[in-house]
């Protein structure tokens, strides 16, 4: 076997390095693969960025995460230790800001991400399995947002949780015990932070990571889908780049971007801390979700007003589920382009959620005015 | 001899980037650029993270910078007993002898750093975690592996307080 063929910078001691460590772990053949794996060119192809930089802000997340559990204290303490993480830590406010920023970052590109492949199709066999765990991925995502919201337990994080948790206790006869057992008693406090702690650094990374591995194995096994119109084309006229090191460079160019723009955000609006939250307080005015959540809660908000009573609320939770539903199953119905009909509606399906959740998500903040 | 190996077909990409030795070269120059805008970056992050971890390590500094302290109505401390208080962040000690004199050291022993206690059964100050043996008036090590005496402070006493300093 050539020992030469080695990414490595042609300096001795690194040489034997690289040379030890692909005698024993075949690191050459992982290399080999690398070279081998193209990424479709065509004119939607600025698209395939965004599972990349999905990815970029969850690394971002473990930092920060793990830099803010340097100081932060779940429990009674919490608002304090989140006050001198703002205020006294030296750059604890850029800290924070990069976290929450990159939160909603990382959430708006899995949504990105989530449309493009809806859109290209990239559903269909054989990749049904990296549609589900993608949706698996954001709903984790979602809770991780959700869960870490509330842990500087300022005003705005108890009334979002509180009024949050409201909307799984609708459900008829387990909803109030499952709220219970969510909160930790029949109200938010300290014993939620703890929980939502628990939830949010220990469990869900833990689920998290293991599906991300999957989806990304599943990515390297399939490559990338290319959207119908390309796939009519004959393959002479199909263009690609080699993965390593063309569109791995361009990925990383992404990278720089999306840090770039992070950093902008987290610097120029650093992330508020409101004041301490007073269970006793009433709630202030225009209190909402944070964005991701907007649509359900005007969704919610609107069927209340002409559903008066739980009716409106048990309503929300049927569209929303029947919703997500369809949305898991769409591989199922649109399995290829020989039934141009499904492939038909699956786009208009598409159309109509993304119009949906855009115009619930203004409508509610306009509401809010 | 490597570089012919390295244009072997499989990585035919690297091979511009390897055969590169001349640091003048456009690409030579465009790595430079590379590498510098990288450390910009890995400074820009470091450099916050750095002072964040850091934040209670310099607040300590500042703490210990304290010259003096003032312990009110440590005048009526009785003959015979010490009491421990903190001279900036260390552990410190003041004794106040049968003879009506008073004493007071740095805690810390010179040898490993564990806290000493008086003991005035024994007439010495006493470190538990090897052995060490310091004299109770001057702050002397006396026996077993401390290196070198406590570190003394002055002692000033009125009516209403002890004040300690550095000497
Ligand atoms: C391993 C990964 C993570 C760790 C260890 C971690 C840790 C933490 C800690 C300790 C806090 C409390 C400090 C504070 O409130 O400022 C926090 C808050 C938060 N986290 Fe995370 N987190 C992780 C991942 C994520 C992810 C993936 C998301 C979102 C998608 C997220 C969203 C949030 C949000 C929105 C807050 C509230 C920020 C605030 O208002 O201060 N976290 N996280
Ligand atoms: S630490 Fe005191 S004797 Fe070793």
């Amino acid at each position: 076997m050539p020992k030469s063929s080695s990414p490595v910078p042609d300096i001795p001691l690194l040489r034997t390095a690289w040379d030890y460590a692909d005698e024993r772990l075949g690191l050459g053949e992982v290399m080999a693969l690398a070279a081998k794996k193209t990424v479709p060119q065509h004119k939607h192809s600025f698209w395939y960025y965004w599972g990349g930089i999905s990815l970029f802000f969850f690394l971002v997340q473990c930092v920060t995460g793990v830099l803010l559990l340097v100081y932060y204290r779940p429990g009674p303490e919490a608002y304090e230790s989140v006050r001198a993480i703002t205020y006294d830590i030296e750059f604890g406010w850029l800290v924070r800001s990069a976290h929450s920023w990159s939160a909603n970052l990382m959430v708006f590109s899995i949504f990105v991400h989530m449309f493009s492949v809806f859109f290209m199709k990239a559903y269909r066999k054989p990749r049904e399995f990296g549609w589900w765990s993608g949706l698996g991925l954001l709903g984790l995502a979602m809770i991780f947002g959700f869960s870490g919201y509330l842990l500087p337990m300022d005003e705005l994080a108890f009334f979002a949780t509180k009024v949050g948790l409201e909307i799984p206790a609708t459900m008829p006869v387990v909803g109030e015990f499952i709220g219970n057992m969510v909160r930790g008693g029949p109200d938010v406090n300290a014993n939620t932070i703890q929980r939502f702690f628990a939830l949010h650094v220990v469990i869900l990374p833990a689920l998290f990571i293991p599906l991300l591995m999957f989806h990304l194995w599943l990515v390297q096994r399939h490559g990338n889908a290319v959207p119908p119109g390309e796939e009519k084309k004959p393959a002479s006229e199909r263009r690609s780049i080699p993965f390593f090191p063309n569109f791995m460079a361009k990925d990383l160019a992404m990278w720089l971007l999306a840090l770039n723009v992070l950093a902008l955000l987290a610097s120029l609006y650093p992330w508020q801390l409101g004041p301490e939250a007073d269970p006793l307080a009433p709630a202030p005015v225009g209190i909402h979700p944070e964005w991701y959540f907007m649509s359900q809660f005007q969704v919610l908000k609107v069927l209340g007003e002409w559903f008066p009573g739980l009716t409106g609320e048990i309503l929300g939770l049927a569209i929303f589920t029947g919703g997500g539903l369809l949305w898991a199953l769409i591989p199922l119905f649109d399995t290829g382009s020989r039934f141009e009909q499904r492939a038909r509606i699956a786009t208009w399906i598409g159309f109509f959620a993304l119009a949906a959740i855009a115009i619930t998500t203004i409508w509610g903040y306009a509401a809010l005015e | 001899m490597h570089d012919e190996a390295i244009s072997s077909e499989q990585y035919e990409t690297f091979d511009d980037i390897e055969s590169t030795d001349d640091p003048l070269s456009r690409r030579g120059f465009v790595k430079l650029g590379m590498m510098l805008v990288g450390t910009a970056y890995a400074g820009a992050i470091g450099y916050p993270v750095y002072r964040y971890l850091a934040t209670p390590v310099t607040r300590a500094a500042g703490a210990s910078a304290v010259t003096e302290v003032a312990l009110p109505d440590a005048q009526s401390l009785e003959a015979g007993s010490a009491m421990m208080f903190r001279f900036g962040t260390r552990p410190s000690m003041l004794i106040h002898h049968t003879d009506g004199s008073w004493a007071c050291f740095d805690a810390v022993c010179t040898h490993l750093g564990c806290t000493v206690q008086f003991e005035p059964q024994k007439n010495r100050i006493y470190c538990a975690c090897h052995g060490g043996v310091y004299d109770m008036k001057t702050g002397d090590a006396v026996a077993g592996p401390p290196p070198r005496g406590l570190k003394v402070y002055v002692v000033e006493v009125s009516d209403a307080e002890v004040v300690v300093s550095r000497a």
